[in-house]
């Protein structure tokens, strides 16, 4: 055996990889529910949270810029770990796939709430005062007038961000979730053998190498448009 | 007994903070009659606009539009702007929409028109002011006094009572003015009501009905064109007047 | 309510736990002090690259980037410190933390320069060559000043970033805040270990977070 006969049969080994491929595939899917369920509510709750903060309303802005600038200091690991780890003292047990969805999500609101913010604050006041001297009123004004177009502004920002937190469901691992990496982890302790994890690299790859592509571009037409 | 004025604002003060913007203004406006708002930068002449409508609240006095307290909290205010179309400087056309959505966006959604039907009444008004073959195009593809018109069609498909503009021209190339007159005048001739603040005074001078001049907050002066461009009577409005003839 | 402060924010078990917590931040702190600079130089070095516009650089370099930023950073920091012994390379979590950040990071950090370079007009590196100055000298000292100035928000929003992510060190057992606080939490049965960590964690990065947020409001609002 050469070297890299065994350096393949160590991290591509065809029987492993062939054993364990229904696990892996299982975590792809974990990780897709996943990252489906945190983008919708994170990115959902970041626009309500947005929309709320434009009412002006003092006392509910601080208590929203505190939620968004505490959910932006922590590392997404410690709240999970808060999560699973720490609320189980008070008599509540989130799995660990809900406490790192919603871990995840609380993250995904905060940025995604900042990101929205600045984009409703950038237009012109000239657009509101256009539509308000028609009669339209400050909620249909927002919805019709400001949010189409802060929208647009937003999305390269929040393409990326959405990313790199979506991501962050390898976390899943440290609680349990049998997630792309999670399946790999344990599929590898129980091999001996890393060619699972490996076959777990490359499931990342897959889904995120396309998303990572697409951002790029996005970024390139939003940023002639300037 | 006179007919009821379509503005009928009373002793409106404003202030920003420190500052004693309005301090006092009286300003009847008749029905079917232009009247121009002149006076130096600084002078309230555009607060005193955004006052009418309430995009600025004023600090005290009253405001009627049509027999329709502006500053009592039971008005509908939204319900009251409709009737009251605003022109900006700046134009302030939503850049997200075509010519056509511009203008039947509070059709729609204020006025309660179903989409054809806004469509209808909006394509008609983007034809009073010349852009009919326009419809379809966003503000980036048009020009500056496209833009503006634009503006104006956005108000006047509201069949507003009357019409404020604040200073319509200021933004814009002066080969596009042109347009954006033709279009005030026309409209004056089809009987609007319009307050216009403006430092056009060409236009003024054969088109208004009434020139007031406002200095530091107050009306120092009014009266027809006439008579306050050929001989006015306090010493402010006479410094102003040469001012913007020598230039 | 006392009950609830009895659990995750009890006195006692705060100053018993506290020496094992405060190793464990000085360690983030020293992680944090390794890894940004190494991040920030593997971003400057791929920036550095990516404006030599030859297409045999360009496009291995593009794909370099996006191969680190499509991979979670957890998953490269597993593959190394539990994969590499297999090969034969056990390199510990703590060198496992230090590659895996400087690819990972560096590639991001390496898009912030690239654009903060881009950013800066032609004009600038054709006024230097014309003094006389060389490609390098012209990128040293009049290119990257202006590039830095021009992304420094994203620098900094990335550098919070890392500094969050340095709590992934927990997971291949190099002595870091959170690792520490679950150590103690294990050891005392109780959470207040963890909560204490994570006030930590916002106390040290809520200043840069509210920074950040000045700064990107006033970015956006000039992309008008």
């Amino acid at each position: 055996m050469t070297t890299w006969d065994r350096f393949l049969d160590t991290f591509f080994n065809g029987k492993v990889m062939l054993k364990y491929l229904p696990d892996i595939l299982w975590g792809v899917v974990v990780t897709i529910e996943l990252a489906i369920l945190i983008v919708l509510s994170g990115l959902a709750a970041g626009l309500a949270l947005a929309l709320l903060r434009s009412l002006a309303i003092r006392p509910l802005n601080w208590l929203i810029i505190f939620i968004v600038d505490l959910f932006r200091s922590l590392p997404p690991l410690v709240i999970i770990v808060l999560m699973y780890f720490g609320l189980p003292y008070a008599e509540v047990s989130p799995s660990g796939f809900v406490s790192t969805w919603l871990s995840l999500a609380f993250v995904l609101m905060a940025f995604s709430e900042e990101i929205f913010w600045a984009g409703i604050t950038s237009i012109h006041k000239g657009q509101w005062e256009a539509a308000r001297s028609t009669g339209l009123s400050f909620g249909e004004t927002l919805m019709n007038v400001v949010l189409p177009q802060a929208l647009r502004l937003t999305i390269p920002p929040l393409t990326n961000r959405t990313i790199a937190i979506t991501k962050g469901t390898a976390l899943g691992t440290v609680v349990a979730v049998s997630e792309i990496l999670g399946a790999a982890s344990s599929a590898m302790s129980n091999s001996y053998n890393p060619s699972p994890l490996m076959m777990g690299a490359a499931a990342y790859l897959v889904l995120f190498l396309p998303v990572v592509v697409l951002a790029r571009r996005l970024e390139r037409r939003f940023a002639w448009k300037r | 007994m006179t007919p009821q004025p379509i503005v009928d604002a009373r002793a409106v003060h404003k202030h920003f903070g420190t500052l004693h913007v309005l301090k006092g203004v009286d300003l009847k406006v008749a029905e079917r009659e232009l009247v121009f708002v002149i006076g130096p930068s600084g002078s309230g002449k555009s607060t005193l606009l955004r006052c009418l409508n309430r995009l600025e609240e004023p600090s005290s006095g009253s405001i009627l539009v049509d027999g329709i307290d502006m500053l009592d909290p039971k008005t509908d205010i939204n319900h009251a702007r409709r009737r009251i179309g605003m022109v900006f400087q700046s134009f302030n056309l939503y850049p997200h929409m075509t010519a056509l959505g511009n203008v039947t966006l509070a059709l729609r959604k204020v006025a309660g028109k179903s989409r054809a039907e806004a469509d209808r009444l909006g394509q008609a008004a983007l034809e009073r002011v010349g852009l009919a073959d326009r419809a379809g195009h966003t503000p980036g593809q048009l020009s500056g006094g496209q833009q503006q018109r634009v503006a104006i069609a956005r108000s006047i498909a509201l069949e507003p009572r009357v019409m404020l503009f604040d200073e319509p021209t200021s933004a814009l190339d002066p080969e596009l003015v042109g347009s954006v007159l033709e279009v005030m005048r026309s409209l004056r001739e089809s009987g609007m009501t319009m307050v216009v603040v403006s430092h056009e005074m060409g236009f003024a001078r054969n088109a208004a009905d009434r020139v007031v001049f406002m200095d530091d907050g107050l009306i120092v002066e009014q009266g027809p064109p006439a008579a306050i461009f050929e001989k006015p009577t306090q010493e402010r409005t006479r410094a102003f007047i040469g001012q913007i003839q020598r230039h | 309510m006392e009950a609830m402060i009895q659990t995750f924010f009890n006195v006692e078990i705060i100053a018993a736990s506290w020496p094992i917590v405060v190793a464990g931040l000085l360690n983030t702190v020293l992680l944090s002090l390794i890894v940004v600079p190494l991040g920030l130089f593997g971003g400057l070095i791929l920036a550095m690259l990516a404006s030599i516009r030859h297409p045999l650089v360009r496009w291995p370099l593009m794909a370099w980037v996006d191969f680190f930023r499509a991979f979670p950073p957890l998953v490269l920091l597993i593959l190394l410190f539990a994969g590499l012994p297999f090969a034969g390379l056990d390199l510990g979590g703590f060198a496992c933390v230090a590659i895996a950040f400087f690819l990972n990071t560096g590639s991001y950090y390496g898009e912030i320069f690239r654009a903060g370079i881009e950013s800066v007009p032609a004009g600038q590196v054709e006024a230097g060559r014309s003094t006389g100055l060389s490609r390098l000298q012209a990128m040293t000292y009049i290119i990257l000043p202006q590039a830095v100035r021009n992304v420094l928000p994203d620098l900094l929003s990335n550098t919070l970033e890392v500094v969050k992510l340095t709590s992934l060190g927990s997971v291949v057992a190099v002595p870091e805040l959170l690792y520490q606080a679950r150590q103690a939490q294990s050891l005392t049965y109780n959470p207040t270990p963890i909560v204490v960590a994570a006030i930590i964690y916002f106390l040290m990065l809520w200043p840069l977070v509210r920074l950040l947020s000045r700064l990107e409001n006033r970015a956006l609002a000039g992309r008008r």
